[in-house]
């Protein structure tokens, strides 16, 4: 009977469909569970209760968020090109779904072995800038033309640097197979790494943060001088979609950093999907620590950073890296 | 990268797998425009313009320098996937592989200094002072 069930199992539909429906579900979950917490952190950190009256602790208040969000009007502004202003939360969305697929959870779960696991990742997360240049011109509003600029100078900015630094960790594991990644850093914590390519890591983490749209890095959306960057026209679920996918991205990223630097499911217990869990969400409090942490920078500051620091850094570390591989081996 | 035994993975699951997600989000805004309210009056369709009439054509004009900035992302994105074709071979390659994408990258940065050197990082900020110390040598 056991045996049978697995064999279904192995099937590709089968496989495909119970990685799709995992996949939401733990996306649904993980929006609701990340509004929370960021509500949370920011009232802790602002010594502040945060939501509260919603349920016990204010646990209910996501939830409340989502009924409301989903029983709004989809308001669609006047001269805005309506197919694009459409197609944009779905063409942001969509992506990011699609990030899980090659995610190694633990050596048992993946949703989809394959050896290019980690340009497929990289390549569908860059997707996201077309999804906000689309919402930023077809919504006929000035805030969020502004907005979509600034989101794609900076996204296609901090790309390279990205780039640039997975490559050298894929070129000292010598895989792209986010499997072999975490593979090859299992002889214990020293091997992971964070250890051993420390700025690497540091590099990932400034380019991500810039990548997902986060403070300190925040400026597409910056509510202080643009409303709400390009999404100040959207409504509703349409909303509420660029919200999921933003919370969504956040996550791939922390999965990701968690693969290349943390050792992905290797850990001292009990090795497994609960490492992988715990290591992801411990880099999302950290990324949501920066956002109370550090001002906004000034726009020419942010593509700076870039352009100036983090592109000749990850270069140099490519090259380090290229130099010690082939003298080690 | 390339004494790995490649994994056999069909890829009408991920194309197949992509369209249902498509459909999905698709679903998610299409049962939102059921459910939600509908109601019209005269500014609902208004674009936002803290709260005056808006005015003018919401299609403006940018900066240039967002412009120079997708340039530059294009050419070293570029140079970015040629270091991959690079990293992918670079075991067979050996030495003289190495010491080729060494010059690459080092011409890579020199551009990057050249751009730096010639003002096409700077934005605003920069340029002002800049103009203001041609101004004072002038005089």
């Amino acid at each position: 009977m056991m045996s049978q069930l697995l064999s279904y199992l192995s099937l590709p539909l089968v496989h495909l469909i119970l990685s799709l429906v995992v996949i939401l579900a733990f996306l649904g979950v993980n929006g609701i569970v990340l509004i929370y917490v960021e509500r949370k952190v920011a009232g802790f950190i602002q010594r502040r209760p945060g939501p509260y009256e919603v349920g016990p602790w204010g646990l209910l208040q996501p939830l409340a968020d989502a009924l409301k969000l989903l029983s709004k009007q989809l308001v669609t502004p006047m001269g805005a090109d309506k197919i694009l202003f459409w197609a944009a939360p779905i063409l942001s969305f969509a992506p990011v779904v699609i990030c899980f697929m090659p995610m190694p959870v633990s050596p048992m779960f993946t949703g989809m072995e394959m050896n290019l696991g980690l340009i497929l990742i990289l390549a569908f997360t860059s997707l996201n800038v077309l999804a906000l240049c689309l919402a930023g011109w077809s919504s006929n509003n000035k805030y969020s033309l502004l907005g979509a600029a600034r989101a794609v100078s900076q996204s296609v900015a901090y790309e390279i640097p990205l780039l640039i630094t997975v490559l050298a960790i894929a070129f000292q594991t010598g895989s792209l197979n986010l499997s072999e990644i975490v593979a090859s850093q299992t002889k214990g914590i020293w091997s992971w790494n964070i250890f051993v390519q420390p700025i690497a890591f540091i590099i990932y983490i400034i380019a991500v943060t810039a990548e997902t749209n986060r403070a300190p890095f925040d400026l597409p959306e910056a509510e202080s001088e643009l409303t709400a960057g390009f999404h100040t026209e959207y409504a509703g679920m349409h909303f509420g979609l660029f919200f999921l996918a933003e919370y969504s991205y956040m996550i791939v990223v922390c999965a990701v950093a968690t693969v290349l630097f943390l050792g992905g499911w290797h850990g001292p217990f009990l090795s497994g999907p609960f490492w992988f869990i715990l290591k992801t969400y411990a880099l999302i409090l950290v990324l949501m620590w920066f956002r109370w942490t550090f001002p906004r920078v000034r726009f020419d500051q942010l593509l700076n950073i870039c352009w100036k620091w983090l592109i000749p850094l990850s270069l140099i570390n490519l090259v380090l890296t290229a130099l010690l591989v082939k003298i080690v081996r | 990268m390339t004494a790995q035994p490649p994994v056999d993975t069909p890829l009408w699951p991920l194309v197949l797998y992509c369209a249902i997600v498509m459909i999905l989000a698709a679903f998610i805004v299409i049962l939102s425009a059921f459910l939600g309210q509908r109601h019209r009056e005269r500014t609902t369709n208004e674009p936002y313009e803290s709260g005056i009439a808006p005015t003018g054509s919401a299609r403006i004009r940018f900066d240039i320098k967002f412009y120079l900035s997708a340039m530059f992302f294009v050419l070293f994105d570029l140079e970015a996937v040629f270091i991959f074709a690079w990293a992918d071979a670079a075991r067979p390659l050996g030495w003289t592989g190495y010491i080729e994408i060494l010059i690459f990258i080092a011409v890579l940065l020199l551009a990057l200094f050249y751009l730096w050197r010639v003002g096409a990082l700077d934005w605003r900020v920069e340029k002002h002072r800049r103009s203001k110390r041609q101004v004072t040598k002038v005089n």
